[in-house]
């Protein structure tokens, strides 16, 4: 830890003498130790991050934002924005260098332009340090080179949402956790006029998140260790062959479905089994409506099952912060990024949106959010679970390129639904695939 | 009289100076926010720039890569299949509404000012509007069918790639009427009653009075109306944006959706570039062939070549 000792950075005991007011309670447990960072004289700052879905989420990041200016005096402006709207304004922040100091982006957002990214590597290393340490997909999706470009904020957890009763009167006790008994399950429902459903259109979140997984789990991958282009192998087929099975025991519409979609139908009550993250759930406990209230009680998540290879393979949506090399305060730009990563601000985040978002360091599991309602629980480690999207070979343009395309979510569609056979819609994703994989 | 004073009197009476200064904001404005886009846009295609690197020149690279890849081949045939279609339609509707609207009818002022409806509505509202309305589970139109017992299952609009390709024209058709119809309201309403009463002097019916009277007189305003139409939706890409997203299965992908999927949330700048400059010589055309038309019309005289 010799580099804190550089100027810019206080401890923050000194920092803490310098005159902050609120102290003690804020800064919390593990005072002793800390890294802090001096913020500019006059320092403003603006951050853009995303909101979706669960209200508690943005209403406790701005309070948790007031919390820093009355500590530090920074001012900070928070643009909150629907959440496929930040990839584009990032790009254009990253491309004419200004824009937001501080992005909250998604997937392999860094990747795209590395070069434009503050070094967070101090930032990140204190934070591994003192909260057990980041999972691996976080160091994936944070590190470049091992420099990390993003600090990880976690993961928007996407596992299977279902009806406890529908299941049981399917016959089943809960989600089976092998594929053949999923597909066994996903046939009962269909035919107690219960279907499940997951979306096949555009969807960027739920769409690509199930798709992933079904061919990641049964084998398949995009891309070998070198950066082959390695889709068309027996594993995807299989995967498709499975989606072929599966499809018929949808909802109908499912190929039109954009990710609203299957929330709405959910809380329709039309859909008894879909991929979402907890926000179906966070929607029917908290609406006012008894009968949305009947049925969070009913309401219980479960991992997908495990195929082939014997593993999780799931896909979830992670998002990190980036911080722009054109910041004019880019040590109250760390500074914040600390303050709203550390404990005491991140738990109670978490809890705001119940666990919306899994921590990327293992310490957050121990977050009382977890435990309050043991439909939560299942949320806590998925962090742990999931593949990268540039699985098996590196995050870069071209799998952020390849998944922007929709490559894979249109493979699995058009072998579902029979409009290619499965050895077909596998060779024309791999041709698009092979569009971004050249060099 | 200093000889300063004498040429900044001269400046001042010198129409030409003076009108290249008149000029100067608006050919800013222009230049800057419509001819180095273009051009940069132009350019990048020809790069190989990604949103985190400036690139190089690569020659005609994307365009060969364009070449060989089926999503780009499916987007510009369903753009021209939308554009035709939507086209097409909002032509006829949009006269067949123009020719009631130009009639005596009770509180016109009000059913034309309502008419202008779909167009005064921001479009993406209208296109959140249009995805309900084509909702795989909430849609009122099946709701509507199946209460009446007319149909058993909802309708799949935006699921089955055809259904899906009818459901966004006819979403841009309700949109785009409005132009059509209004401006070739206007174009009637500067033909002389005049031409119509002697014509039926003459013995004329209403298909005759249209064809020999209307027709010819409206043919001006015809072409400029369906260039502009035809550009607009040739170019279009918030229904799409919002609707679909290009799926299912890039069955409604257009040329300018598939552009800005794959520049910005692919981050592949350059290609988007190069397949949003590949819809210029199809625009070029339009333009073109409106123009030539509009010259041999002679127009500009208020001459015909009747």
């Amino acid at each position: 830890m010799s580099k804190m000792t550089r100027r810019e950075f206080v401890k923050t005991t000194a920092g803490a003498a310098a005159g902050v007011s609120l102290g003690a309670s804020l800064v919390g447990r593990a005072e002793a130790a800390d890294l802090s960072y001096k913020p500019e004289k006059g320092a403003k700052l603006r951050v853009l991050r995303w909101k979706r879905f669960v209200q508690g989420d943005e209403d406790m990041w701005m309070q948790n934002t007031k919390k820093f200016t009355e500590k530090t005096g920074v001012e900070v402006r928070v643009d909150n924005e629907g959440w496929e709207d930040v990839r584009p304004k990032a790009a254009v922040a990253a491309n004419v260098g200004s824009g937001p100091d501080i992005i909250i982006g998604w997937y392999d957002d860094p990747f795209q332009y590395p070069d434009k990214l503050l070094d967070l590597s101090e930032l990140a290393s204190y934070l591994g340090k003192k909260y057990g340490g980041w999972y691996d997909i976080c160091r994936r999706y944070g590190t470049r080179d091992g420099k990390w470009i993003a600090l990880p904020l976690g993961v928007v957890g996407n596992l299977l949402t279902y009806r406890e009763s529908h299941v049981r009167a399917a016959g089943f006790d809960g989600v089976p956790g092998d594929l053949p008994g999923f597909l066994k399950l996903c046939q009962a429902l269909k035919a107690k006029g219960t279907p499940a459903g997951m979306a096949l259109g555009h969807a960027v979140g739920d769409g690509n998140d199930w798709v992933h997984w079904l061919v990641w789990t049964h084998g398949g991958k995009m891309v070998d260790d070198k950066g082959n282009v390695a889709l068309n192998s027996p594993e995807t087929i299989a995967a498709l062959e499975y989606a072929k099975e599966l499809y018929p025991t949808f909802v109908p519409g499912t190929l039109s479905w954009l990710d609203p979609n299957n929330n709405k139908a959910f809380i329709d009550g039309q859909v008894s089994l879909t991929n979402n993250g907890i926000s179906i759930y966070y929607a029917a406990k908290n609406s006012t409506d008894p009968k949305l209230k009947e049925m969070a009680a009913d309401i219980n998540h479960a991992h997908f099952p495990i195929g082939p290879v014997g593993r999780r393979t799931e896909f979830n949506q992670i998002t990190s912060a980036m911080l722009f090399k054109h910041s004019k305060y880019p040590n109250a730009a760390r500074e914040y990024l600390r303050f709203m990563w550390e404990w005491d601000q991140y738990d109670a985040w978490m809890k705001a949106a119940i666990g919306y978002v899994s921590g990327p360091l293992k310490a957050f599991e121990k977050s009382t959010v977890w435990t309050v309602d043991p439909k939560h629980t299942i949320f806590r480690d998925l962090a742990g679970g999931m593949l990268d999207n540039g699985y098996a070979y590196k995050l870069g343009a071209a799998s952020a390129a390849v998944m922007a395309d929709c490559v894979l979510i249109d493979m699995v569609a058009e072998a579902a639904t029979g409009a290619q056979t499965p050895k077909a819609a596998v060779e024309r994703a791999e041709k698009r695939a092979l569009r971004y994989y050249k060099i | 009289m200093t000889s300063g004073t004498s040429l900044l009197s001269r400046v001042q009476n010198d129409r030409n100076v003076l009108g290249l200064v008149f000029l100067f904001p608006a050919a800013a404005l222009l230049v800057v926010f419509l001819t180095y886009p273009l051009g940069l846009g132009a350019w990048l295609g020809f790069t190989d720039t990604t949103i985190g690197r400036s690139g190089r020149f690569v020659g005609l690279e994307n365009f060969a890569s364009l070449l060989r890849d089926s999503v780009f081949w499916l987007s510009v045939w369903n753009t021209f299949i939308y554009t035709a279609v939507a086209s097409a339609v909002k032509f006829g509707l949009g006269l067949w509404l123009a020719l009631l609207l130009n009639r005596n009818i009770p509180f016109k002022s009000f059913v034309r000012a309502i008419m202008l409806m779909p167009f005064i509505v921001p479009t993406v509202l209208s296109a959140i509007a249009f995805w309900w309305i084509y909702d795989s589970q909430f849609s009122i139109i099946s709701w509507t069918l199946v209460r009446l017992g007319l149909i058993h299952h909802y309708i799949d609009f935006l699921g089955d790639p055809v259904l899906a390709r009818a459901s966004v024209i006819a979403a841009n058709v309700w949109r785009g009427i409005p132009f059509v119809a209004i401006s070739l309201l206007a174009g009637l309403q500067t033909i002389s009653p005049s031409l119509y009463e002697a014509a039926t002097l003459d013995g004329a019916g209403s298909w005759q009075r249209f064809r020999h009277v209307t027709y010819p007189l409206l043919t001006p305003i015809i072409a400029v109306v369906m260039t502009f139409s035809v550009i607009f939706t040739f170019t279009d890409f918030q229904l799409i944006y919002v609707i679909t997203r290009g799926g299912p299965m890039n069955a409604t992908h257009l040329m300018a959706t598939l552009a800005f999927q794959r520049a910005i949330p692919g981050g592949q700048l350059a290609e988007g570039a190069a397949l949003a400059g590949a819809m210029i010589p199809f625009l070029l055309a339009a333009i073109l062939i409106s123009w030539f038309g509009l010259q041999r019309r002679k127009w500009q005289q208020g001459g015909s070549d009747a």
